[in-house]
């Protein structure tokens, strides 16, 4: 059994890592630093950390001035609010102003289980990914978080991070080489290609699994940067398996599906399923009851790709 | 109106029911917020049960008064009030949370009787009872429309947006009820961005502020009573109240926000509460 680790507790520790390496780095919360864990932060930083209370959209503009004023700031708030409310901020403020401010939408997708639809993001990373300059990722455990929260870092202009409340199995490997906009192949095969992202990757690698016991040999693609995605990667596993599914913890409309959808269509047209929420709010629910619930299991993915397959074979 | 003495008893024992509501609630999701319902269960019982027009039969009655709350956080107080109103049965309060249940984490307008607008990302609400409000003026209704906000949601901008709205419309059939329990999620109000004069701030949007010990039921009794007489202007009920009240080990601390008490707890605050 893989290791289970918070995405937030990968995200606390990189964050202090990279706060004693630079000067520069300053952390923003609106109200919510105890459960996002940059209440770590500040016990070591107290200077550089700001708590602006429940004002997600002064937050984000404050962000700005701070990466105007020459630092570079992770600005945190439950995903949902931060993406919804604080929108035209980060369009304006941050990115068609172009300043290096990290966005980070904790309480990710299903992990903020039983608070219930008012609280569970599905539909940040398609707001997200539709801002010029955003870059957007969507790490697939707390290790590969710490990567990503580095990388965010070093990178220059705008950075969505989205990040995960509950414990969740650690599945990437520490040699896993992160770089942004460029996918990771986790496995070989010619007779589907499935393509996650973020903690979907755990169910991934079971469908893989499950499907390989069955003669299907899956190509297994994790995105963890959504914008910009790697559309060589994509287009490459798609012409050798002729068929993708793709698998992600967020609405199938503007995530994951809607993007390789988008590559497929002008790279590479070939069958497509996505497996994701549907066009609907979330109910209250502990996390693994949400994952049955919205049908995001590895049972789930097998037989959506063996129908893909079978369907294929008959023609 | 004064509130009689037979009511004061009657609806002090019913605080009492609902206190014991909110903690078997939240044990039983493992999860919710008992501190901020606590600190909101006179107000909510007063308001209910002594002055909303409603009527629990029939939750879409087109002449009833509206309640929106705005810190949506609060459902076990909320549900709880509603339940004991008749608006579903009080069984169904131990179905919070569930995942084949309707009683969500935060307030949905679609499903539950007696909810008119699904709450849970704060500020929203008071804009909400403009809309309601003004809407009962073009028709010449007697309609009134309350909202409870928290202190630490007043941090949003939303609200001040609102608050100008209100005054500006000369909206006299709005009621803002803030629990003002001095506590927000991470802190003290104080600590993380402070409210300087609350009151001065209200006043100078334009309202009548009446300030109250929000859990002496006289005193929200009356200012409820007087909030229906103030004309030209809107009201706003600044409750002075305790974060967790009823309970000992809850009162006055952010650490029960959002915490869900364990076997251990419920049954302490269940002696308390008898
Ligand atoms: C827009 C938004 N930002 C953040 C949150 C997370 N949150 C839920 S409750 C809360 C604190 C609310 O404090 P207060 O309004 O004082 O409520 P009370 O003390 O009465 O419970 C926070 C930050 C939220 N629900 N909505």
């Amino acid at each position: 059994m893989a290791v289970q680790k918070a995405p937030r507790e990968g995200f606390s520790e990189a964050l202090i890592r990279l706060g004693h390496q630079h000067e520069d780095l300053v952390v923003l919360d609106a109200d919510c630093a105890k459960s996002n864990m940059t209440n770590f932060f500040k016990d070591q930083f107290p200077n550089r950390f700001f708590n602006v209370g429940i004002s997600e959209c002064d937050l984000v503009g404050t962000a700005a001035g701070l990466a105007i004023g020459g630092k570079i700031p992770f600005a945190n708030a439950y995903a949902n609010f931060l993406t919804g409310r604080a929108y035209d901020q980060m369009r304006i403020s941050v990115c068609y102003s172009n300043n290096n401010v990290k966005i980070v939408g904790h309480n990710a997708g299903t992990s903020a289980a039983q608070e219930g639809a008012t609280h569970l993001p599905l539909e940040d990373i398609s707001l997200m990914r539709s801002l010029p300059r955003m870059t957007v990722i969507v790490p697939a455990d707390s290790l590969e978080m710490e990567k990503a929260v580095e990388a965010a870092y070093y990178h220059e202009g705008p950075v969505y991070l989205r990040v995960g409340k509950l414990p969740v199995p650690i599945v990437t490997k520490k040699e896993d080489r992160f770089q942004i906009g460029k996918a990771i192949k986790y496995r070989d095969g010619n007779d589907v290609t499935l393509i996650s992202t973020g903690i979907m990757l755990d169910e991934t690698f079971k469908a893989a699994e499950a499907l390989a016991n069955k003669g299907i040999q899956a190509d297994v693609l994790h995105i963890h940067t959504i914008k910009p995605i790697d559309v060589e990667a994509i287009a490459t596993s798609a012409a050798k398996t002729k068929r993708v599914v793709t698998i992600e913890e967020h609405s199938i409309i503007g995530g994951l599906g809607s993007a390789v959808a988008e590559v497929l269509s002008e790279h590479c047209p070939v069958p497509l399923k996505r497996i994701g929420t549907q066009d609907r709010f979330g109910v209250s629910g502990k996390m693994h009851e949400l994952l049955d619930f919205f049908e995001l299991r590895a049972a789930n993915i097998t037989a959506t790709a063996e129908k893909l397959v079978d369907s294929a074979l008959i023609k | 109106m004064q509130l009689a003495s037979e009511r004061k008893e009657y609806l002090q024992e019913l605080t009492k029911t609902i206190r014991r509501h909110i903690v078997k609630m939240t044990h039983h999701a493992g999860s919710g917020h008992p501190g901020g319902s606590l600190s909101a269960t006179e107000l909510l019982t007063d308001l209910f049960f002594e002055h909303m027009n409603v009527n629990p039969n029939e939750p879409d009655w087109e002449e009833r008064d509206i309640f929106f709350l705005s810190k949506g956080h609060c459902t076990p107080v909320y549900y709880s009030v509603l339940a004991e109103k008749g608006f579903f049965p009080v069984e169904e309060l131990m179905t919070f949370r569930d995942v084949d249940g309707r009683l969500h984490g935060h307030p949905c307008g679609e499903h539950i009787p007696g909810v008119d607008a699904s709450s849970g990302s704060l500020g929203q609400g008071l804009s909400l009872a403009n809309g309601v409000a003004m809407a009962a003026k073009l028709d010449g209704k007697p309609r009134r429309a309350y909202v409870m906000i928290g202190d630490g949601e007043s941090q949003e901008g939303q609200v001040w947006e609102a608050a100008m709205t209100t005054a500006h419309f000369n909206l006299d059939n709005v009621c803002a009820i803030i629990d003002w329990n001095k506590i927000q999620l991470d802190d003290y109000v104080e600590n993380i961005k402070g409210m300087k004069d609350f009151k001065a701030k209200w006043e100078a949007f334009g309202w009548h502020v009446i300030e109250i010990d929000g859990h002496n039921l006289e005193e929200v009794h009356s200012a409820f009573e007087q909030a229906k007489t103030v004309k030209g202007k809107p009201t706003a009920i600044l409750a002075h109240t305790v974060k967790g009240k009823g309970i000992s080990f809850m009162e006055n601390t952010h650490k029960w926000h959002g915490l869900a008490p364990n076997d251990e707890e419920l049954e302490l605050a269940l002696k308390e509460l008898v």
